[in-house]
């Protein structure tokens, strides 16, 4: 079975066996040079694997895009306690669905590099945090880990080697900010879903107090490729400060939406013209959200100089985040599209912090009155104030994700929202 | 050493040193500037949730939460600034948006650190034109009432249950701007002891003392520093009068002793205080004849009667109610009466009820407040634990008997019958009483001054929250008079001159003055002993 939409010009590194079910079975893996790259990771050492993810210039997928191997060099030497390692597989991002692809297709891929940098941050539990609804994903992943321990990968004596490495399966109940680290670690631990102030950070006191270090699938999964063919095989693609591949969610008014692995730094619209076959039925593009729901908002213009790294996309005024493209054509509401992301926010935040539990809330009422046609001008100027006090006064940036697409917007499409509000000045509703 | 763990910050273009830990909310309290702030609280973990408390830190990317941001040395901080007022402004704003600002008819309004803090930074108007979220009421049970509407989420109230009662009876559901303050299903708060706590430390109106409900306004309450006088741990208090009646009492903070707490106890046993059938005016029978009498003339009578009955031997029984001014003019009048021993009956219940979160703090067993000032006077504890019975000797005396503060209720109509001269000063009127000679009306602990000794050897002072009933005088005073009249020397005119003669007579007493009591109490000289055990 092929899987859905492919493009010739992409570069599949993690995503080669997508839509091949008998990868999923451990032999296969094993037989197509699986758990390799583990075998020379234990064999290199801890010090080794980090030296060779530090040089590939591997940055976290999850969408902050802080480099993988500096983040695990912070974990402690000798600290005596217990570490952790937390794989983040609550994809939960409005527009992303790349780990659960990842999870679906490869699971050994993900186990192997999840137990490569167990090893490289001396932690002897790994617990990979999937989203609760990820049902049959899950599944899949649990059977790939009970063959993995069935083969000597996981458990007591990894390989042989006298490591001690555990793999739980953790599913959470559904919660989009248990997939902010803090908050899974204490939906992990048994308690409410809600980030933690930082600092202290994970890697002095995170899961059960001990250090930790999150990770993205999309990360781990990228892991024990580097480790097998080196850093400057991982270079080859991407650019100087993003190298590697990275997997595009395309989604909305393009003809072939779907999952791309493509070198960082490819431009957008050629991503969208040509991987994703262009605009649904030849309309205008008006709008890109280049990372998921929590970045700002693209126009038509600034998509036409940007690239998809993570430099390129902020220098267009946007985040590469998790690399969720949303492509909304000339037909869009933008005021309801953002309404919606805002209701998102409002559902999904966790309550704690003011700003955010009343303000995406706020938020969301003036964006509905305002599609309702009963928005006035100075409700603009109160969402622009409310963001700016929504944005950088949270313990974590539920907050400035749900306040990014409002300010981009109001700036970039205003007219939208002006119309709106004289709409409904003429039948008199305001 | 020292050295190394001061650290010096400016804050507000102040220079501050504190210790190395300390948070910028804290270190800017040294100087005198208050961070608003909601959910921190200083006898709690500070979960940074309410995000009021942002102050400007240069250098730093962004506002920071104050009470956990720790000071760092040479930081500038501002607290004032136009960034800082800002953010708090528009965290301020957030929080009415459904806010009911039913403050008319809200307890808290007076208190209310909502009011307050909008007052003082927040907007002038509010720009919220949606409806209001609408939660309703709860009753979670014992004394308290939750206003779900008016919560503002500090979470102040689940972590108390969590962290210094220990026993979790609360907790927050749903998430966003559904969460709520919940209790487990019928739960509730019943059969804990010290849930009254969260009322207080209810920055608004959401959790109230169903108690307190309508009762009074916050600004009509005059508040009246005290010491709980319903167990032995004499906790610090503040007692909210208003009309001459206790309405209220509330915790008064004192870390050696019960921190920022009180019981539920302590909290509801207040009645008593504004009961009415006092005793108004000295009553003196003689001749089968009861009259009221002016002090003067009463109290001139006494001395012409009692030490012809103190011949025939002098009894004496006080109260652990008394304070120790009391209870020491008490035992020096018997004393010179020719009377050595002085009785005194306690309450003692089976279950202390601990705070487990706060060190040594407790409701004690001893439903009392100077059982320990009475011990260290030398007195003699008797009875049983209901504070009943021990006094069959006193009852049937025939000589002088001398009753402070115990209101008898366990003795018949019997008590005193064949005493020669029987004098009893108590706030209240009773049966045993009746056979009194001298009736003679004193004030409570709510309308003196004066000090308890707390089961650590703490000598606390409380002050008069309320006017006296009728002609009643503080017993120290009383006494101090008669006591006076017998030796020539001078009476007391004041509660510390009191205190003064009882320290110069009382080795336990001694080096501690009046004054140096302060408002947070002082312990007594711990007796050193080769000998005795401990």
């Amino acid at each position: 079975m092929a899987y859905p939409y492919v493009s010739d010009q992409e570069v599949r590194v993690l995503s080669t066996h997508f839509g091949d079910p008998s990868h999923r079975r451990v032999d296969t893996y094993v037989e197509r040079g699986g758990y390799e790259a583990l075998k020379k990771a234990l064999e290199v050492g801890p010090q080794g694997v980090i030296d060779v993810v530090k040089d590939s210039g591997l940055r976290g997928r999850g969408g902050a895009g802080f480099p993988a191997g500096v983040k695990w060099s912070f974990m402690p030497k000798d600290s005596g306690k217990p570490h952790y390692l937390l794989c983040n597989a609550d994809e939960s991002e409005p527009g992303t669905f790349k780990d659960r692809e990842l999870l679906r297709w490869d699971p050994h891929q993900l186990l192997e590099g999840c137990l490569i940098a167990a090893y490289a941050i001396g932690a002897e539990q790994v617990y990979i945090y999937c989203r609760g609804e990820f049902f049959e994903t899950t599944q899949i992943l649990a059977k790939a880990l009970e063959d993995a321990y069935e083969k000597g990968y996981v458990g007591e004596d990894v390989m042989g080697s006298g490591t001690t490495i555990h793999v739980t399966v953790h599913v959470g109940a559904g919660a989009y900010i248990c997939g902010e680290e803090t908050g899974l670690m204490n939906s992990l631990e048994g308690k409410r879903g809600q980030p933690r102030v930082k600092p202290p950070f994970p890697a002095a006191v995170g899961a059960f107090g001990m250090p930790s270090t999150v990770n993205n699938v999309e990360t781990l999964s990228a892991v024990p490729h580097i480790v097998k063919n080196g850093a400057d095989w991982y270079r080859q693609w991407g650019t100087e400060k993003s190298p590697g591949t990275k997997l595009f969610c395309v989604s909305g008014h393009v003809e072939r939406p779907g999952n791309y692995e493509l070198p960082l730094g490819f431009p957008l619209m050629k991503l969208i013209e040509e991987v994703c076959g262009g605009m649904k039925d030849g309309r205008a593009l008006k709008s890109v959200i280049p990372g998921g729901s929590s970045v700002p908002l693209l126009n038509a213009e600034e998509c036409a100089a940007c690239s998809l790294d993570y430099e390129g996309v902020q220098e267009a005024g946007s985040m590469l985040g998790c690399a969720s493209v949303i492509v909304m054509d000339e037909t869009t509401d933008i005021v309801k599209q953002v309404r919606r992301m805002v209701s998102f926010y409002a559902h999904e935040s966790c309550g704690q912090c003011t700003p955010c539990r009343e303000g995406t809330a706020w938020m969301t009422k003036i964006l509905q009155r305002i599609e309702d046609g009963r928005g006035t001008e100075e409700d603009l100027d109160t969402l622009l104030s409310m963001s700016r006090q929504m944005t950088g006064t949270t313990i974590c940036v539920l907050s400035d994700s749900a306040a990014a697409p409002v300010v981009s917007s109001i700036e970039k499409f205003r007219d939208e929202y002006l119309a709106l509000i004289r709409r409904g000045e003429r039948v008199g509703a305001a | 050493m020292a050295e190394s763990n001061e650290i010096t910050l400016t804050i507000d273009g102040h220079e501050v040193s504190v210790r190395k830990g300390t948070t910028l909310l804290q270190a800017a309290q040294e100087i005198g500037t208050s961070v608003p702030h909601y959910c921190y609280h200083p006898g709690m973990s500070s979960p940074a949730m309410c995000r009021l408390c942002l102050v400007e830190v240069e250098g730093a990317p962004k506002p920071m939460p104050s009470c956990v941001t720790q000071a760092q040395d040479g930081q500038v901080v501002h607290t004032e600034s136009e960034l800082a007022l800002d953010m708090r402004r528009g965290v301020l704003e957030f929080y009415l948006v459904n806010h009911p600002l039913d403050c008319p008819i809200c307890d808290q309004s007076g208190e209310c650190k909502l009011q307050d803090y909008v007052h003082e930074e927040g907007r002038e108007h509010g720009r919220s034109r949606e409806p209001k979220r609408v939660f309703g009421r709860d009753d979670f049970g014992g004394d308290v009432l939750f206003y779900g509407d008016r919560c503002v989420m500090c979470t102040r109230c689940v972590r108390f249950m969590n962290e210094v009662e220990q026993d979790s009876r609360l907790t927050v559901v749903e998430r966003g701007n559904r969460s709520i303050i919940d209790t487990f299903f019928e739960e509730g708060l019943e059969g804990t002891y010290w849930h009254g706590n969260i009322v207080d430390i209810c920055p608004v109106g959401a959790l109230v003392s169903k108690d307190f409900l309508h009762k009074a306004r916050a600004w009509d309450l005059d508040h009246t520093d005290s010491v709980c006088p319903s167990c032995s741990q004499g906790c610090n208090v503040s007692l909210h009068t208003r009309d001459n009646l206790v309405q209220r009492i509330k915790p008064r903070e004192n870390l050696a002793v019960n921190g920022w707490w009180m019981c539920d106890y302590g909290r509801m046993n207040y009645e008593w205080i504004n009961a009415g059938h006092r005793l108004e005016a000295p009553l003196v029978r003689a001749d089968g004849d009861t009259r009221a009498m002016g002090w003067k003339e009463a109290l001139k009578a006494l001395l012409e009667r009692a030490p012809t009955a103190a011949a025939h031997g002098v009894k004496a029984v006080a109260s652990p109610h008394a304070s120790n001014e009391d209870l020491a003019a008490f035992q020096a009048l018997v004393r010179d009466l020719g009377g050595e021993d002085v009785l005194y009956r306690l309450r003692v219940v089976e279950n202390e009820r601990p705070l487990k979160g706060f060190p040594n703090l407790a409701r004690r067993r001893e439903l009392a407040p100077n059982a320990d000032g009475a011990e260290l006077l030398g007195m003699t504890r008797v009875g049983d634990d209901d504070a009943s019975g021990g006094l069959d000797e006193v009852a049937d005396h025939d000589g002088l008997i001398l009753v402070l503060g115990d209101d008898l209720d366990d003795q018949g109509e019997e008590f005193g019958r064949n005493a020669a001269c029987y004098i009893h000063l108590g706030a209240h009127g009773g049966t045993a009483p009746a056979n009194a000679h001298f009736l003679l009306p004193v004030t409570t602990f709510a309308e003196q001054e004066g000090t308890f000794t707390n089961r650590d050897g703490r000598v606390q002072r409380f002050w008069p929250s309320m006017e006296t009933a009728g002609a009643a005088r503080p017993p120290w005073f009383v006494l101090g008079v008669l006591l006076a009249e017998r030796t020539g020397a001078p009476a007391a005119r004041s509660a510390a001159e009191s205190f003064a003669q009882l320290s110069s007579r009382v080795d336990a007493f001694a080096g501690l003055t009046y004054e140096g009591l302060g408002a947070r109490g002082a312990v007594v000289n711990e007796t050193v002993s080769l000998t005795g055990g401990g």
